[in-house]
C-alpha cells in the first residue's frame, strides 16, 4: 500500500470532502494563497475558489464566531487555528457559541463545524505555541474531541469530523505532520468513539492518544525485550470515548497505564483512571498508573523541553513500576 | 415621522408590533416581579421602534441575530408570543423546550439565528450568516442587533472589518441606549457616536432617531438594498433609551430621574400614535382596537405558558449533540 504523511492525509481528507460536498469550506489564516503554514491546502484556492478557501485577517475570535454563524446556516466550515494555543483568543465562540447552540435552542440547530488545531510540544516553540489543551475541551459538553496519531487515522477521522453534525475539536500533533504511514487510495471513514488496538498484548494495557501512541509503541517494543507483553490502545477520540475497548483490554490484562503529553494535573488520564476505578475496580491487580507531562509552561530550550512530556523510556519505567519490576 | 408616505398598512403594522413588544415586556416584567419567572430578564421597553422598524424593513427570508435584550427583536421578526412566553417560563412548549430561556430564543425558520447571553457574540454569527449568503450566492441580508456597550467588544471590530473587506450582506444595527449596565457610553468611548466608527472600516455609518420607527425603517431599507446589491455592510446607530433598569430590579443609581423623564417624553409608541391619527390614516378608536387585540394575545400567551407542562426531566441529557448524543453525554 502507498505511504503518505500525516499532513498529506489531512490534506486529502479536506480535499475529498470539498469535492464531495459544496457546503464544506476552509477558513483561517494563510489558508488560501499560501496554502497554510503547514502546506496542507496548497492549490486548494486555485481549485475551489477564494470563496471556499478563505484567507482571514488575524481575527480568531471573529472568524471562529463567523464560522458558527455559517454552520447554523447549513454550511460546514473547517476552521484552522494555526496553533491550538490561539484558542485562547477564540474561546468564546468555541465554548459559549459552537458548543452550546444546539442545547440552548432545544435541538433546533446544529453546528457542523470542525476546528483543526495543531498542538503539542517538541518543536522548540516555547510557552505559547506548544500546549496540549484537549482536557479543556472535554470539559465543555457539546464539543467532540478527536486526536489522531497516524496518517491512516487522521484521514479517516477528519472525513468523519467534516460529515459530523457537531462541533469537533480536531487536534493534530505538529510533530506528526511529517510521519509516514499506509493510507489506501480508496475512500474510507473511521467512526468516532472507536479505539484502535495498535498492538495486542496480555500483560498490561497502555492507553494513549496523539503522539504518545507512537512513544507507547516504541516502549512496548522495549518492554517485550524484558518479557512484558503490552497492549497499546489508541483512544483516537476522547469525546465520544470507547469505554468498551478500555474495559475489554483491562479485563484481559488487569493492569493499566494511561499516557498523555499534557500536564498531569486535571488531564484526561485522570478522568479515565477514575472511570476505571468506579466501574471495574475488581479487575485491577494494581492501581491505575498515569504517565503524563509536567505541570509546567512549555520551555524553549531543547535542554528543558525534552523533559516535560513522557518519552518511550518514561513509559517503560512507568510500566515496570506498575508491574512491580525493577 | 411620515405615516402618510408609508401608508396605512405599514403604519398600522408598526403600531401593532410595537405595542406587542411593549405589552409582552411589561407582562414579563410583572410576572418576574411576582416571582413567576426565574433567572433574569432584560426588557426593551422604550426601544420598540428600533426592533420593529428594522425587522419590518427585512424580508421573512432575511436573518437577524439578537442579544440579551432580545424579546422585541424576536417578536418583530415574527416570533410567536405564546412560544416565547412559554420559553420564559421554562416550559416544554417554549421555542427551546425550556433549555434556553429569555436570552436564547431562536428559530432559524423565522430567520432568528439566536439571542445571545454573551455581549457582542451575536455579531460574528451574523457575519457568518452574511458569509454564507455570499458563498451560496443567495441574496438574504443578515442584521445584527447589538448594544452600545457591545460596540466595544473585539467581535464588533473584527466582524465589521471582515464584512467590509469582503462586502458581506450584513447590517450592523446598534441600539445605543446610552448604558451598558451602569456605564454611560461617553465614559468608555472617545467618539461622539458609535456610527462614527464606520469611517475606520470605510463603510457608511448612519445615525437615526431610534425612537422614530419610520426613520429606522428607512435606514434599514437603504442598508438592505445596498447589501443585496453586493455593496457591503452598513453601520446604523439608533439613539434610544431603555425605560427599565438593565435587569428587572436594577436600582438604577447611575442615571437621573430627569434623564429618564426626558426620554419617556420621546416615547416612540405615543409619537407614532399621534402621527397616525394626525395624518388621518387611522382613528384613535381603531388604534385602541388594535391595542385591545394585542392585550388579548398577550394574556393568551401567559395562559398558554402557565398551562404548559415543564419539560420531562429526561430531556436534560438530550440535544447536547446532534450525532451519537447518548454516548457522548455518558462519559
Ligand atoms: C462578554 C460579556 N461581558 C459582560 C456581560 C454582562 N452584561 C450583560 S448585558 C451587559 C451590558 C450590555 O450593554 P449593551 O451592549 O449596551 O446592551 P444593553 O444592555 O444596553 O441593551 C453586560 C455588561 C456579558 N453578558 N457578556
Ligand atoms: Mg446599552
Amino acid at each position: 500500500m502507498r505511504k503518505i504523511t500525516y499532513g498529506q492525509a489531512i490534506s486529502e481528507a479536506m480535499h475529498e470532502e470539498m469535492v464531495r460536498d459544496e457546503a464544506v469550506f476552509i477558513i483561517g489564516e494563510d489558508m488560501g494563497v499560501m496554502g497554510s503554514v503547514f502546506g496542507l491546502t496548497r492549490g486548494f484556492m486555485e481549485e475551489f475558489g477564494a470563496h471556499r478557501v478563505i484567507d482571514t485577517p488575524i481575527s480568531e475570535s471573529g472568524f471562529t464566531g463567523m464560522s458558527v454563524g455559517a454552520a447554523i446556516r447549513g454550511l460546514r466550515p473547517i476552521v484552522e487555528l494555526m496553533y491550538v494555543d490561539f484558542a485562547g483568543v477564540s474561546f468564546d465562540p468555541i465554548m459559549n457559541q459552537a458548543a452550546k447552540m444546539r442545547y440552548m435552542t432545544g435541538g433546533q440547530v446544529s453546528v457542523p463545524m470542525v476546528i483543526r488545531a495543531p498542538q503539542g510540544a517538541g518543536r522548540r516553540n516555547a510557552g505559547q505555541h506548544s500546549q496540549n489543551l484537549e482536557a479543556l475541551f472535554t470539559q465543555i459538553p457539546g464539543l467532540k474531541v478527536v486526536l489522531p496519531s497516524t496518517p491512516y487515522d487522521a484521514k479517516g477521522l477528519l472525513k468523519t469530523a467534516i460529515r459530523n453534525n457537531d462541533p469537533v475539536m480536531f487536534l493534530e500533533h505538529k510533530l506528526l505532520y511529517a510521519t509516514k504511514g499506509e493510507v489506501p487510495e480508496e475512500e474510507y471513514l473511521i467512526p468516532f468513539g472507536k479505539a484502535d488496538v495498535k498492538r495486542a498484548g496480555k500483560d498490561v494495557t497502555i492507553l494513549a492518544y496523539s503522539r504518545e501512541v507512537i512513544f507507547a509503541l516504541q516502549a512496548a517494543k522495549e518492554l517485550a525485550d524484558l518479557g512484558i507483553d503490552a497492549e497499546v490502545i489508541d483512544l483516537r477520540s476522547l469525546v465520544p470515548l470507547d469505554w468498551e475497548a478500555i474495559e475489554a483490554s483491562i479485563t484481559k490484562t488487569h493492569r493499566v497505564a494511561i499516557v498523555q503529553e499534557a500536564p498531569q494535573r486535571g488531564g484526561y488520564a485522570g478522568e479515565i483512571a477514575t472511570q476505571i476505578m468506579e466501574k471495574i475496580f475488581d479487575q485491577l491487580d494494581a492501581p491505575v498508573k498515569r504517565i503524563a507531562g509536567l505541570n509546567v509552561v512549555p520551555p524553549f530550550s531543547p535542554a528543558l523541553e525534552d523533559h516535560i512530556y513522557p518519552k518511550p523510556n518514561d513509559i517503560v519505567a512507568g510500566v515496570k513500576e506498575l508491574l512491580g519490576r525493577k | 415621522m411620515s405615516a402618510k408616505k408609508h401608508g396605512k398598512e405599514l403604519s398600522v403594522t408598526f403600531y401593532r408590533e410595537m405595542v406587542k413588544v411593549r405589552l409582552f415586556d411589561e407582562k414579563a416584567s410583572e410576572l418576574f416581579t411576582q416571582a413567576l419567572m426565574s433567572g433574569n430578564i432584560h426588557t426593551c421597553i422604550g426601544q420598540e421602534a428600533s426592533a420593529v422598524g428594522a425587522c419590518q424593513a427585512l424580508k421573512p427570508t432575511d436573518f437577524i441575530t439578537s442579544t440579551h435584550r432580545g424579546h422585541g427583536h424576536c417578536i418583530a421578526k415574527g416570533g410567536d408570543v405564546k412560544l416565547m412566553m412559554a420559553e420564559l417560563f421554562g416550559k416544554a412548549t417554549g421555542y427551546c423546550g425550556g433549555k434556553g430561556g429569555s436570552m436564547h430564543i431562536a428559530n432559524v425558520g423565522l430567520g432568528i439565528l439566536g439571542a445571545n447571553g454573551i455581549v457582542g457574540a451575536g455579531i460574528p454569527i451574523a457575519g457568518g450568516s452574511g458569509l454564507t449568503s455570499k458563498i451560496k450566492g443567495t441574496n438574504e441580508v443578515t442584521l445584527a442587533f447589538f448594544g452600545d456597550a457591545a460596540s466595544n467588544q473585539g467581535t464588533f471590530h473584527e466582524t465589521i472589518n471582515m464584512a467590509a473587506a469582503w462586502h458581506l450582506p450584513v447590517i450592523f444595527l446598534c441600539e445605543n441606549n446610552k448604558y451598558g449596565v451602569s456605564v454611560c457610553i461617553d465614559r468608555v468611548c472617545n467618539t461622539q457616536n458609535i456610527a462614527d466608527r464606520a469611517q475606520g472600516y470605510n463603510i457608511p455609518g448612519v445615525i437615526v432617531d431610534g425612537n422614530d420607527v419610520f426613520a429606522v425603517y428607512q435606514a434599514v431599507t437603504a442598508a438592505a438594498e445596498r447589501a443585496r446589491k453586493g455593496e457591503g455592510p452598513t453601520l446604523i446607530e439608533c439613539k434610544t433609551y431603555r425605560w427599565h433598569g438593565h435587569y428587572e430590579g436594577d436600582p438604577m443609581s447611575y442615571r437621573t430621574k430627569e434623564e429618564m423623564k426626558e426620554w419617556k417624553e420621546k416615547d416612540s409608541i405615543a409619537r407614532l400614535r399621534k402621527e397616525i391619527v394626525k395624518s388621518g390614516i387611522a382613528t384613535e378608536a381603531e388604534l385602541d382596537g388594535i391595542e385591545g387585540e394585542v392585550k388579548v394575545e398577550i394574556e393568551a400567551a401567559v395562559e398558554f405558558a402557565k398551562e404548559s407542562p415543564y419539560p420531562d426531566p429526561s430531556e436534560v441529557t438530550t440535544d447536547v449533540y446532534a450525532d451519537d448524543n447518548e454516548r457522548s453525554v455518558a462519559r
